[in-house]
């Protein structure tokens, strides 16, 4: 650690104890004609390499902004990250050069978008767009590239690869264009694949192939995934851990298991027990009343209060921290204690 | 909720084929777009009926043939003992407001330049009858009440309101003219997770009050399976099973219902290392040129001879319901 040997990546050099990738203390805030959003507020997470990260959320809780941050492509201005840091293999990369950032940026961290139809340009064929990884990031002829896009293709499982290659997005069909997406983003070999709604376009059959094809490719090449999704179900099927946010913040952090089992904060608890179960079939939903907040005008205190059904006097007027309940677990509400045993009504 | 009530639609052998032309001044047909193929059902009063299966099954399109949006191609719809496919002019307008439709995407299903007041009464507009004209004021109202929205929010705009409350607009809107039967075409997948829930119940309580019977179309299995009564499973343009609930989801005989039950992603880790998986190969075949016999077929790991040569009926096979499978064989693949 004292001494790193001289051939190694600059990037590498302090790797040994800190994870593949740590978010600490995100912050992001978009200027808007309406006044400022604070998008995120303080997100912290760690990925390790072969290891899968939820991010759970709902629309506007901030998981993709997040991710955007992270690869780097948000538009500044609006946006701003006035506080935090983005720590792959132990540099911050909110403080690297333009030039130094798109060295990591497709080649070490990847990222994978939902709808693949837009992400993809319509007038250039597949492997020309595949290939392009390989012309700007490793300098090869068209030739090669090509040879390498339909090994690609084959690796992510396109039937008649060879055959294919030369065919433009709009004659694949929606599954076949993410399994593109997933080839272009796993060109170089990242070791961190930001993975944002990856099947919410598609079919459920198509959904379990394509998080089967993820799963084996963080199998084989050992990859950290952080997955971005607000499906329980997807989520239960790959996560090793998981992040929910709310409004900007992680509100509960935990391995899945735990989670699951025993949720330690109000919001994941009611996501949980709003999913219908076969054994409450012809019974009432359970429903959490009211609606996400406005960004713009955000709830004092715990900005869940309005919604919560555990809601006491001091969670309107304080903010709760992000409460350690063990190495692994924390939860932002001041009554996780009685939320956990059950308690509280 | 059983169907207790009498039978109120009646749906046999209902096809629609949409015409593939070549040419722009000579249009040629060189084939069709088998869209709904052979589709045959009843709903009860009261009941709900879900439709599940995957982009391009045809389930939207029958949607359309039901509501008279689009014309069969053959085959009939008859609702409360007349057939709407032969109903004309006065006839169809008044057979329309037995049957009402609740749209996927509350972004785009409401008028942006309308008020909420004008987009709930414009069907009073079209059946004057219905709500004489003082009237409809206080009636919209009353609508917006019992879709649990603020009356005095009459005069706002689609803009003002959130995307589970312009749903309830929709719904409301779908109430409006009374009806019997509403379809539901995904009402909830472009909702958020925690408003999803508060939509469910709103539509289960106002069935209860109204004594509606639902088509209700979904892709989520475990949505349709908890406010369904009977389920059916289309796979292009064909219900291949069609059962009680507790049939389809327990003792599912078609290869095609088991492999898609087991590609639903089970909100619990529990056990997830185990859990059997069927993975589907492939994408569906094109509707306009679809596999001879069992349209499954190419996808099918059971597939044999016959399957090509003959196509499999829906018949009461193993399990005890309506299946479409040569080799239909009762399966429990969510507690396999």
């Amino acid at each position: 650690m004292s001494n790193p040997s001289i051939d190694t990546h600059p990037l590498e050099a302090e790797a040994t104890t800190e994870p593949l990738l740590v978010v600490d203390n995100l912050h992001v805030e978009f200027t808007t004609r309406q006044g400022l959003v604070r998008a995120v507020n303080g997100v912290s997470y760690t990925v390790n390499a072969g290891e899968s990260l939820a991010v759970l959320g709902e629309s506007g809780s901030g998981k993709s902004v997040t991710a955007q941050a992270i690869m780097g492509i948000l538009d500044m201005p609006p946006a701003r990250i006035p506080k935090g840091e983005v720590r792959f293999r132990g540099t911050d990369m909110l403080k690297l050069s333009d030039q130094a950032r798109s060295q990591i940026r497709g080649q070490r961290i990847a990222m994978i978008f939902q709808d693949a139809l837009s992400a993809l340009n319509p007038v250039f064929t597949v492997g020309w767009q595949i290939s392009e990884m390989f012309r700007v990031h490793r300098g090869m002829s068209k030739r090669d590239g090509m040879r390498k896009a339909v090994e690609l293709m084959d690796r992510v499982r396109i039937p008649a690869a060879k055959n294919r290659v030369n065919d433009y997005p709009h004659q694949f069909s929606g599954g076949m264009r993410q399994r593109i997406m997933i080839a272009m983003s796993i060109a170089l070999d990242p070791e961190v694949l930001i993975a944002d709604e990856p099947t919410t376009a598609l079919d459920v059959t198509v959904q379990a192939q394509i998080m089967d094809l993820l799963a084996e490719l963080q199998r084989e090449s050992n990859m950290g995934l952080i997955l971005i999704t607000h499906d329980l179900g997807v989520v239960a099927d790959v996560a090793d851990k998981i992040a929910v946010m709310y409004a900007g913040r992680i509100v509960e952090h935990a391995p899945v298991h735990d989670l699951y089992k025993t949720p330690a904060h109000p919001y994941s608890k009611g996501l949980l027990d709003s999913i219908p179960r076969v054994d409450m079939k012809g019974q009432e939903l359970y429903a959490i009343k009211g609606l996400p907040p406005n960004l713009l005008d955000m709830p004092s205190g715990c900005a869940f209060h309005p919604r919560c059904p555990y809601r006491r006097d001091n969670c309107v007027t304080d903010v709760p921290p992000l409460y350690e309940i063990s190495g692994t677990r924390g939860s932002a509400c001041h009554y996780y204690r009685e939320v956990l045993d059950g308690t509280l009504g | 909720m059983a169907p207790s009530g009498e039978r109120i639609l009646e749906v046999r052998d209902l096809v629609k084929h949409f015409p593939l032309t070549q040419g722009i001044v000579l249009k040629r047909q060189i084939g069709a777009i088998k869209a709904v193929d052979g589709v045959s059902f009843d709903l009860h009063r009261g009941e709900t009926l879900g439709v599940v299966g995957e982009s391009g099954c045809g389930k939207s399109t029958l949607a359309k043939l039901l509501m008279a949006l689009e014309r069969p191609t053959s085959g009939g719809v008859t609702i409360n003992g007349q057939d709407m496919t032969k109903a004309r002019g006065a006839e169809l307008k008044r057979m329309r407001r037995n049957i009402q439709m609740v749209m996927q995407d509350p972004y785009t299903s409401l008028n942006p330049r309308m008020t909420v007041g004008d987009i709930i009464g414009e069907p009073f507009e079209i059946h004057t009858d219905v709500a004489p004209k003082g009237d409809r004021r206080r009636k919209v109202q009353e609508l917006l009440e019992v879709v649990g929205l603020n009356p005095e929010h009459i005069n706002r705009y689609p803009h003002q309101f959130s995307g589970g409350q312009r749903q309830r607009i929709g719904i409301a809107r779908g109430l409006a003219l009374q009806p019997e039967i509403i379809i539901c075409d995904e009402p909830v997948s472009a909702l958020d997770v925690s408003i999803q829930a508060q939509v469910m119940n709103l539509l289960e309580r106002l069935q209860e009050e109204f004594n509606l019977a639902y088509i209700f179309i979904a892709h989520d299995l475990s949505v349709v399976r908890h406010i369904s009564d009977r389920v059916a499973v289309m796979y292009l343009g064909k219900i291949v099973e069609l059962g009680k609930d507790e049939a389809i989801y327990e003792r599912s005989a078609h290869p095609y219902t088991q492999a898609l039950l087991s590609a639903v992603p089970v909100p619990d880790p529990e056990g997830r290392e185990s859990r059997e998986r069927i993975i589907l190969q492939g994408d569906p075949p094109s509707p306009a040129d679809p596999p001879s016999g069992c349209r499954f077929r190419t996808r099918c790991w059971k597939a044999q001879d016959i399957c090509a040569e003959q196509e499999p009926l829906l018949e009461v096979r193993a399990g005890g319901h309506l299946s479409a499978c040569h080799f239909a064989e009762a399966h429990d693949v969510i507690h396999a």
